[in-house]
């Protein structure tokens, strides 16, 4: 069976090119970029090439991109970094809809007594950014608000954030794991202060990340070790995926048109689509500020993992934010906090699209997705007798 | 994605018995859209011999729901009232070849739409049925049921219950009664078996019995601030136990060891000494 892959914000395939370029350093240019000796050292040369390729992506100086081990690690680093390198400021700002990496990282802060402000948004998942004005205050270390959300896609306006955030002289980080490689993102215009991206997002391998650390900033290492990348993140070189997360964003930039016009075509065909010939369907989040690869859909009266595996048994690779996937009992805390009815958080999917799907694709889950709704509503206790009510055919009780 | 077994995927993706009696003569109705998860039961009876002559269900939930759904109907068809009444949430997970821990409520689901579809067949109120007062407002879960599914499935985390029976999953407020149930419950139990061995102390049900209420009463309680005992030896009366995770570092560790003495005191034998390895308490 072919499959039909629609979950790129959880992870995308990696390139070919990326493979192939990575391969050699498996191989026969296996030595420690940090050896004294020709073998191991020429590599120091190919890390620096692939490091010019992840600044050059972002805007940024060779010298502000340092190698981690993955987007969580990045993130991890910014906030601790802002907390050590300035000990008296006891208070963080974040937003409610961050990523577990940020979200749960600043909750474990304060369970060690820092003060945490999440930030709310409204049902759109739109920050208020006067609340982000009041809550900044000469107490915070940092703020750290994401730039794209992972699971409905909305694009916070990162530009009106750093202004805010910058006016009070305070230290600003963004999670970018989804925005880098899908919109432009340009730290020369942008002024943030360190910025998280991940290799897995964009056609890279696992187990990479970025952090860009703007020059000046003051800055603590969260992995403490040997001098690698200057002494801000220790650990010998993942040569091969440093080498393949360069690749990748040279081929980010290259078809970030493509992402922006046909991917985006895509995914809005399939949005429209499915709103079209599903009843009771509906768009989670912001369509306006939004990736351009990413929709999240409500289909109420279903259960968010029950249509994930009846498309699964079609070969469609979807996500749901509903309950069921996360391992948890508590539905999506994104769409959560943006108050969406549980009746439509429950039957909640994300579909996120990439350069390698084809309208063929599109095509299939606009076949397949109104079918299963179909079915699991027939199986539900709720689907008619709910929508009858509604449509006024019931007497409410 | 969870890990389901072949049966499980097998019946939700071609459940059995999908649909609504017509004129029922009994229907159990359990969870709501909120929660998530619910279930409408119907049932035609034989008045005469009390057989369930036909069962149907609709769903609303995930793979696991609609797949115990349909296993329950599948279980009770053909059975008296009697004989159904007997049937336990194990029984519609082992039908389904087991679930994952996080999803065994979805088989109290079952059984609970059982109770009510057949307390609604004898015209009386399900508390009548299994009696108790609501503990978890967001889920509607009695006292009765929670101890119901400890004792069933010797749970002992707040945790486990939850995957159990939802209580707890959603405002958290009622986790501290949750807590007392299990303690309530483990007291009875452990009590009991504890008084028992007291006979005659051997060596070997001592460890047996150190072991369990450690398990039981202690290591659940620290796992949930981080961290954790082991059971390393027991020479005589002195209990050797090393404790890991957050109690190492912590200053309060002496405590720790005190209580888990004082406990063990009073569940084994008053003569055992707790030490940790490494020497402090
Ligand atoms: S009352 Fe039990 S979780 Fe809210």
């Amino acid at each position: 069976m072919r499959v039909i892959y629609l979950d790129n914000n959880a992870s995308t395939r990696v390139a070919d090119e990326v493979v192939e370029a990575m391969l050699p350093y498996f191989s026969n240019l296996y030595g420690n970029p940090s050896s004294m000796h020709v073998f191991g050292g020429q590599l120091h040369k190919r890390v620096e090439d692939a490091r010019a390729e992840v600044a050059r992506l972002i805007g940024a100086e060779l010298e502000e991109i340092v190698f981690t081990g993955c987007g969580t690690e990045s993130d991890n680093t910014a906030i601790m970094s802002a907390l050590e390198s300035y000990p008296r400021k006891r208070h963080i700002v974040t937003t409610r809809v961050e990523h577990p990496a940020v979200l749960n990282f600043c909750k474990a802060m304060a369970r060690k007594g820092y003060r945490v402000t999440f930030l709310p948004v409204d049902k759109l998942g739109r920050l208020d950014l006067k609340e982000l004005d009041a809550a900044v205050t000469e107490d915070t270390a940092i703020v750290s608000i994401m730039y794209a959300n992972n699971e409905t896609g909305v694009i916070f306006p990162m530009e009106e954030i750093a202004r805010i955030v910058k006016s009070k002289g305070v230290l600003l980080h963004t999670d970018a794991v989804q925005a880098v490689g899908k919109i432009p993102v340009d730290v020369r215009k942008l002024p943030v202060d360190m910025l998280s991206l991940s290799g897995h997002k964009i056609h890279a391998p696992k187990g990479i990340g970025a952090l860009f650390i703007r020059r000046g900033i003051r800055f603590s290492p969260f992995i403490i070790g040997g001098h690698q990348e200057k002494g801000r993140r220790g650990g010998t070189e993942n040569v091969p995926s440093i080498i393949g997360i360069g690749v990748a964003c040279e081929l980010a930039a290259k078809h970030m048109n493509d992402e922006n016009s046909r991917v985006k075509a895509l995914r809005d065909r399939l949005e429209e689509g499915l709103l079209a010939c599903c009843p009771n369907a509906m768009v989670n989040g912001d369509s306006e500020h939004r990736l351009p690869n990413t929709t999240n859909m409500s289909f109420e009266y279903v259960e968010g993992e029950a249509i994930l595996l009846r498309l699964d048994s079609y070969g469609i690779c979807a996500s749901s934010g509903s309950a069921c996937t996360s391992g948890s009992l508590e539905p999506s805390h994104v769409l959560r906090a943006m108050g969406i009815p549980f009746t439509a958080i429950h039957g909640s999917v994300r579909l996120s699209l990439s350069r390698y799907n084809t309208d063929e694709d599109v095509d299939l889950v606009l076949k397949k997705m109104p079918e299963v709704i179909k079915e699991l509503r027939h199986l539900s206790p709720f689907g008619r007798e709910e929508m009858a009510r509604k449509t006024g055919k019931l007497r409410t009780n | 994605m969870w890990e389901y077994t072949e049966k499980l995927k097998e019946l939700f993706l071609n459940p059995k018995n999908v649909g609504e009696i017509e004129n029922p003569d009994a229907v159990g109705e359990v969870g709501n859209i909120v929660c998530g998860d619910a279930l409408k039961l119907t049932l035609k009876i034989d008045k005469e011999t009390g057989k369930i002559l036909d069962a149907k269900f609709q769903t609303f939930g995930c793979a696991s729901a609609i797949a115990s759904s349909s296993a329950l109907t599948e279980l009770i068809k053909g059975k008296t009232i009697d004989e159904a009444i007997k049937i336990k949430n194990q029984d519609i997970a082992e039908y389904l070849g087991g679930l994952p821990p996080e999803k065994m409520h979805c088989s109290v689901m079952g059984r609970e739409a059982l109770e009510v579809a057949i307390a609604d067949y004898k015209g009386i109120k399900i508390e009548e049925l299994i009696g108790g007062k609501v503990i978890c407002k967001c889920f509607d879960v009695t006292d009765e049921k929670i101890k119901k599914v400890i004792r069933e499935n010797r749970l002992t985390t707040v945790e486990q219950v939850t995957n159990y029976t939802k209580a707890g999953g959603g405002c958290g407020s009622c986790i501290p009664d949750i807590e007392n149930i299990l303690k309530e419950v483990w007291a009875e139990r452990i009590i009991e078996e504890a008084i028992r061995p007291k006979e005659r102390l051997t060596n070997i049900k001592k460890i047996a019995l150190i072991q369990e209420i450690l398990e039981r009463e202690i290591r659940p309680r620290l796992q949930a601030d981080g961290g954790d005992v082991e059971l390393i030896d027991v020479d005589g009366n002195r209990v050797i136990v090393a404790l890991r995770g957050m109690c190492t570092e912590c200053v309060m560790a002496n405590v720790t060891v005190k209580n888990i003495e004082k406990k063990l005191k009073e569940l084994v034998t008053e003569d055992l000494m707790v030490v940790s390895e490494g020497g402090q308490g």
